[in-house]
Order: structure tokens, then sequence, then C-alpha cells
């Protein structure tokens, strides 16, 4: 089936009907495999029990910040292609982002009161998240006020791009800012530095957090086209009454 | 470019006439200066280290403060509809009115920057670089403004939304600004980096933010 198939929203939401439950339940049976291994994994030297918080941090921003990857490709497809369903799209991944972005958040914070003695520093990472965070407040902020979706759709979509183009110089110039956060390791030249019976885990949790993401996402875009059927039902009862 | 200088000079005129914000901004920016040391005390000391960042705090908000009314009143009187229609491309006509609400609230305030300075215990001979900071950080400001400007009226809008969505996307401004500044002042650290790149910053949005901005207004209004 073509992209373009999809721009029908009955024959969209015939396809999200049938893969919705497969999805979620593929969710549901890599989070407990996930859990089951991150129980098993190793306990930190240094950081004892606590490091187990990494396994909801580290996928929660990565998720947070591919929910503004979402929000962009949809951007595109609003600005560029005019697919009907990508401003959906674009509007259901906002919450999500920020929900997900949240989560890094309140995990990072929970875990530095024990390693760093306070709940929160100023330093890069934990900043630039935070930063991210904002953007997704200003997103869904434009949301609430806009009463006409088609209007708040492509401002919206306007403001994603902004962003994407945005996410970059802030993380560069708050890095520049301050460096106190352990640089990063997973993916680096050379090799990752993580120990395989943590970085298993860590990757099967990362894959349960997308599967998350998707089944959220496709149940909060069906939504969201009910939502607009709804709206234009009620218009054209105001209009017949 | 007759189109653009008489669109720039248009909006400079309104501007300072009646009923226009131009010196408001400075304004602002004086009684906010003002205020710092109502808040945290008159020690000299805490004043010389805290001052660049109370300059450019005040400035950043300032240049928020007119904003909302760049595009407003002429989507409510209608002369946005004509410049959209205009022979004069949206982004050009969009830079000109970014470039006289720069001239009319962030240059006014640059200048008086030297004196305030005064007043926040930091010497006469670095405040000149401050304000060249300002100098140099201001347009980035404005330009990226310009974009929340543009949708906020997309979205018959304005006010607190606009900063909202345009504050998050001005702070690598405001920490290459502050840097730049106290490098400045106090030192150590070279004023070269943080300025050159704060330099980089407004280069960029001057180029970015009317296509962005004019792409909004066009998904807006149409």
């Amino acid at each position: 089936m073509a992209v373009i198939d999809l721009a029908n929203p009955t024959r969209f939401l015939t396809l999200v009907d049938r893969v919705l439950p497969w999805l979620a339940g593929a969710t549901a049976l890599v989070f407990a495999y996930g859990l089951y291994r991150v129980a098993g994994a190793p306990d930190d030297y240094q950081q004892g029990a606590t490091v187990k918080i990494m396994f909801l941090h580290v996928p929660g921003a990565w998720l947070g910040m591919m929910g503004w990857g979402v929000m962009t490709v949809a951007a595109l497809g609003t600005l560029v292609w005019r697919h009907p369903l990508a401003d959906v799209a674009g509007k259901a991944a906002a919450p999500i982002g920020a929900a997900f972005t949240f989560i890094c958040l309140v995990t990072g914070s929970l875990w530095g009161r024990p390693m760093w003695g306070t709940y929160w520093v100023w330093d890069a990472r934990l900043t630039s998240v935070l930063v991210l965070f904002l953007l997704y407040l200003g997103m869904l902020a434009l949301y609430w006020t806009a009463e006409d979706p088609n209007r708040s759709s492509r401002a919206a979509a306007i403001l994603a791009l902004v962003g994407a183009v945005n996410i970059p110089i802030i993380k560069f110039s708050v890095d520049w800012w301050n460096t106190l956060h352990q640089p990063a390791s997973v993916v680096r030249m050379g090799g990752t530095a993580i120990d395989t019976s943590i970085l298993v885990p860590l990757l099967i949790m990362a894959l349960a957090f997308t599967l998350l993401f998707f089944t959220l996402h496709f149940a909060a875009m069906r939504n969201e086209i009910l939502r607009r059927r709804v709206r234009s039902m009620r218009m054209m009862q105001a209009q017949h009454a | 470019m007759t189109a653009f200088l008489a669109l720039l000079l248009r909006d400079m005129r309104l501007a300072m006439r009646v009923g226009g914000g131009a010196l408001m901004g400075a304004l602002f920016y004086f009684i906010m200066v003002a205020m710092t040391p109502f808040a945290v005390g008159p020690d000299l000391n805490l004043l010389t280290r805290i001052g660049p960042a109370m300059l450019w705090l005040g400035a950043l908000l300032a240049s928020l403060l007119a904003l909302d009314r760049l595009f407003a009143t002429d989507h409510d009187d209608g002369s946005l509809d004509l410049l959209m229609m205009g022979a004069l491309p949206l982004e050009l006509a969009v830079a000109a009115k970014a470039i006289a609400h720069w001239l009319t609230t962030a240059l006014p305030l640059i200048v008086i920057t030297p004196v305030l300075g005064l007043m926040l215990n930091v010497e006469l001979s670095a405040m000149g670089w401050v304000a060249l900071t300002l100098l140099a950080g201001t347009p980035a400001l404005t330009f990226i403004g310009l974009i929340g400007a543009a949708l906020a009226v997309a979205l018959r809008r304005g006010g607190l939304l606009l900063a909202v969505l345009v504050l998050p996307l001005t702070i690598p401004v405001l920490i290459f600004g502050v840097a730049a500044a106290n490098a400045a002042i106090v030192g150590p650290a070279p004023f070269g980096p943080p300025f050159t790149v704060l330099c980089a910053l407004s280069l960029a949005s001057l180029v970015l933010g009317p296509f962005a901005a004019a792409a909004a207004l066009r998904q807006g209004l149409e």
C-alpha cells in the first residue's frame, strides 16, 4: 500500500484497527522481556542498584528526541505534500514526545539525587533536555490556543521545522555553556563503553519504548481523526439546525 | 529596492509617531535594570558580577515586548494583505519590517546601555564591549521573534503565546551574549569565540527568519 493510499482517513482507520492490537501485544511482550533482562542485569560497582534507572532514563531521552523527528517529518508532509494525515501525525506526536521527555527529566532527577546529591544540576545534558521539553510545551500551547485545526497544523509545522533547525544549535550552545555530565558513551568513536550485560537490556528497553511510542502514536492519530469528524459533524448539525 | 526602503521608512515613522512603541522598549529596559538592585540588594560587587546578565535579560524581554504588534496592526487594518499581494517578495517585506523594528526598539536600548551600566557598577570602558555584544546579538532576537510574530498573527493570538514560542529559541543568543559580555568585563576567557558565534547566530537568523516568517504568514492567512 502506497503512502498516498493512506491519505484516505477511512482506509487509514481500518489499517490502524488491524495493526494496533498486534503492536500493543508486541509492546507488552518486549516490555516484559526487557524488564526481565533489566532485573537480571548486574548492579554498577559504584552506583549500585540505582543504575537501573538508566533503563528508563536513556530510552526516554532517545524517544523524546525521536518525537521531534516524527514531528519534523510530519511537518514536511504537511507543508510540501499537503498530506492530510501528516498534520494529524504531527499533532499526535507532540504530547507523546513531551511525555517521554518528561520521563527522561523525572528519572534523571531521581537518579541525580543519590548520585550527585541533588535533584537538579544545571549541567549541559539536563539543560538541553529541559529546553527540548520547553519547546514541546510551546508546541502544545500553540495547539491549545488555535480553534481551527487546519490553521494550527500549518503553524505548528513551521514551528516544528524551526525547532528542528534550532535544536542542534541549542544543544551545541548548552554544551559550550557547561559540561559536567559524562560524555556520550553508547555511540562513540572506538565502540561502546558499556558492558554487554547492561547494553543488551538497554537496547531491548529502547525497542520496547519505541514500540510503545508507535502504539500510542497510532492510537492518538485515530483519536484525532475521530475528534475531527465529531467536530465537523457538530458544525454541520449547527448549520442545519 | 524602493519598495523595501519605503516599507522600512513607513514602519519606522509609524513606530516613532504617537501610538507607536519605539521608545517603549528602551523605557522598559531602563525600568527593568533599575529594578534589579531592589531585587538582589544594593551590593556593588554583586551587581558588577550579574550586570551583564541583567542587561542581556532586559534586552531579551524588551525586544519581545513590541513584537506581537509587528504584524497584528497591519493585519487589523488590512495592509498586511496588500503586502502579501504586492510585487515585493513577502520575505523581503517581513525583513524590512523586522529591520525597522530593530532600528526603533533595539537600537535605542543599545544606546542607553552604557549609562545603565554605571548603575550596575560596570566600568564605562567595559560598557562599550557590552553594548557591542548587544549590537551583534539583538538582530538574532528580532529575527527569531519575527517567526513567532508571524505564527501568532496567523493564529490570531498574541502576547504570551509569542513569548512561550520564542523564548526557548533565543537561549543560544542569551548564552553567547552573556558569555561575550562577561569575557569583556571580568575575563579571563577570551572575548573572540563567543562574540563570533553571536555574530554567526545573528547572520543565520537574518537569513532563516524572514523565510520562516513569510511561510507562516502565507500558510496562515491564505
